[in-house]
């Protein structure tokens, strides 16, 4: 099993009402040098959470203790930029196992995908009602529900169902990732290759 | 049924067709260096799988390597430990490596094809959002993220849906002074860094004919900074010209062989497209950008807009322009800049020197400017010796550095210190990427050049 199985999600989140943030916000690429998977939670957000000289900012979100969870809430345009993965990992490793936005760049939502980590895509309205129903009472609880892709805030009960292809649903419900399902291709794999010009 | 050429190129590496999921996706050529691919290898490792066909995978040192003294050892102890994985794990699997000082190093989407690994028709990928670069050639060709490099590695197959198509023409003539970077500038100044997400562009028109290879590998660079997956560009003439007798190009036989299926390689006459976009060549000035992402962009003689009059979030702009320490209705020409780079997968080809060499020639670099001229790799150092460029940097006061991503991301030593702004021929002018708390201005090795001489943001038509 590559990740833990993600099935329901009921958990309050972290509002970052900002358009475009691009990967090098999540994590800037002087935190990149590591050779294995390890701690890039500390560094999310780097230069957005600490001042050159390493004490917090006190008005990003993340040193707000009033905003806690296990879901990240983005504005529109969420992780363009680069294809570190290391954004996804960062994001994982801080303790969120979903991003909400009303729109993802590609790569990033591929990455998180592949590694456990759910991007749910809402209307631009929902995106909105989650940012002033987050503001108003930080303690608003948001469930996500995988298995009939809906998301809900629980205080209004406005709700809205999410897209993902049956192929990653399933992946996510059971922990699995696409390795998994690509080594048991090789023979065909194989065909393929042997036909190619180059 | 009438096909594009990315319909083309896709639906002949499809490996299998998954119901209501992605495509299992072959991929012909795979490039890694050294930030993104040893925890891939690690994956392999653990789950005790091997590289499935090493010969079609190829490595190279770029990301993090410092540009001077590279014969020296790496001083940053970080970066030394992932430039020596690279080659230990190219070794142990049997994978083509040009590490740091290797007379073929550089970055990878310059060395790539120098080399004719980068051919029309194939699939490439690499973990570097930029590997879109290699659509100037016809090929598909896309960033992916660590999971899917050992997902290469391992089975050389990734699994993607695939994406929307977009055909984006420009008609026309570019004119005096305007250069294929501006080109990109300008088309996702057009369309905003989100404006192709979900789409795989074709560039087409009589400006992307006219263009020489270097200059459409500068435009497919920057596909992705509008959100695009990756560009392309169907070969032609020029192409076949540029990819010739190259060291990983067929040969012989197996040349005319290829030559028969590249010539097919162009999309169909009624072939659709999801979206299309037509331009005028004419309606681009030289662009420069003014805030923190490459959508932020403008003619270069134009003001900074009014955030009120664009589309989308105007705290967000207004943040952008705060971090800039630029104000709305500045004129972008005059601002005092501190710092010039010249180099990166975008803009460190041979043309690009040449470009800028036109005009420092017989000028003096500015006292105030500090410069970064980074060749994209040792066959470009070269071609600028050989040209005699180099003596034209040097008579004009400026040094020529060793290969690498540089100042690009800032990996490596070469930071631009907190509130300086740079002049930068790169892709990215995000909050903090050549440095914490670097400003930068993205524009063309004309408009770079033009800067270096005279201090401040200068439009190079008035020194050519």
């Amino acid at each position: 099993m590559a990740y833990d199985k993600f099935e329901t999600l009921r958990s309050t989140a972290v509002p970052l009402p900002i358009e475009n943030v691009d990967t090098d916000q999540i994590i800037p690429a002087r935190f990149l040098k590591a050779t294995e998977r390890k701690g890039f939670g500390d560094n999310l957000f780097r230069d957005w959470r600490y001042n050159p000289d390493n004490t917090p900012k006190e008005l990003f979100v993340l040193n707000n203790p009033i905003y806690k969870g296990k879901i990240l809430v983005g504005g529109k345009n969420f992780g363009s930029g680069s294809s570190r993965e290391h954004a996804a990992w960062a994001v994982y490793d801080y303790g969120f196992r979903c991003v909400v936005s009303s729109f993802f760049a590609d790569i990033f939502r591929n990455n998180c995908l592949n590694i456990g980590v759910l991007p749910v895509q809402v209307s631009a309205e929902y995106l909105e009602k989650i940012f002033k129903s987050v503001e108003r009472n930080p303690n608003t609880e948001i469930e996500i529900n995988l298995p009939n892709q809906t998301i809900t805030l629980l205080e209004s009960g406005a709700q809205e169902s999410f897209d993902i292809n049956s192929y990653k649903k399933d992946n996510m419900l059971n922990g699995y990732d696409d390795i998994d399902y690509l080594v048991k291709m090789k023979d065909e794999i194989k065909i393929i290759a042997d036909s190619r010009p180059f | 049924m009438s096909k594009t050429l990315f319909d083309k190129v896709w639906d002949s590496h499809v490996v299998r067709k998954i119901k209501d999921g992605p495509d299992v996706f072959f991929i012909d050529r795979h490039f890694i260096h050294e930030v993104t691919s040893p925890v891939a290898f690690l994956g392999l490792k653990s789950r005790k799988n091997s590289v499935l066909f090493p010969e079609r995978t190829f490595a190279t040192a770029d990301h993090n390597t410092p540009t001077i003294n590279q014969h020296l050892p790496v001083q940053d102890p970080l970066s030394a430990n992932q430039l020596k994985a690279l080659e230990e794990n190219s070794k142990e699997w049997g994978i083509t490596h040009w590490g740091l000082g290797h007379k073929n190093n550089g970055i990878v989407h310059v060395v790539g094809p120098e080399h004719g690994i980068t051919l029309p028709g194939a699939t490439i990928v690499c973990g570097d959002s930029h590997t879109s670069t290699h659509g100037a050639f016809g090929a598909i060709a896309f960033g992916i993220g660590t999971s899917e490099v050992e997902m290469v590695l391992s089975t050389q197959c990734i699994m993607q849906p695939k994406p929307k198509k977009m055909r984006i023409t420009i008609n026309g003539k570019l004119g005096f002074g305007v250069t294929p970077k501006d080109a990109a500038l300008f088309i996702i100044s057009k369309l905003t860094t989100s404006g192709a997400t979900g789409y795989f562009v074709e560039y087409a028109g009589d400006v992307f004919t006219d263009m020489s290879m270097e200059g459409r590998m500068t435009v497919c660079n920057l596909s992705i900074e509008m959100g695009a997956r990756g560009g392309m560009i169907a070969p032609d003439e020029k192409t076949y010209e540029y990819i010739k007798g190259r060291t990983f190009t067929p040969k012989g036989k197996a040349w005319n062989e290829a030559m028969e299926y590249w010539e097919t390689l162009k999309t169909d006459k009624n072939a659709s497209f999801d979206k299309e976009l037509i331009f005028d060549g004419s309606e681009i000035e030289p662009m420069i950008t003014y805030g923190t992402n490459p959508g932020m962009g403008t003619g270069i003689s134009q003001q900074i807009p009014n955030g009120n009059m664009l589309e989308g979030g105007v705290t967000t702009y207004k943040k952008s322009l705060e971090y800039m320490k630029f104000e709305e209705g500045d004129a972008m020409i005059g601002k005092e800049v501190d710092f010039v780079f010249l180099g990166s997968c975008t803009n460190g080809r041979i043309e690009d020197f040449r470009a800028f060499a036109s005009i420092i020639k017989g000028k003096k670099k500015a006292d105030n400017i500090t410069a970064w001229l980074v060749p994209g790799s040792h066959k470009v150092e070269t071609q600028i010796k050989e040209e005699g460029i180099l003596e034209i940097i040097k008579n004009a006061g400026f040094e020529l550095r060793e290969p690498g991503c540089s100042a690009c991301l800032a990996m490596n030593d070469d930071k631009v210190p907190t509130g300086k702004l740079a002049v930068s021929t790169s892709n990215r002018n995000f909050e903090g990427r050549q440095g914490p708390g670097a400003r930068t201005l993205l524009a063309s090795p004309l408009v770079a050049a033009a800067t270096a001489v005279t201090g401040v943001v200068t439009d190079p038509r008035t020194l050519l």
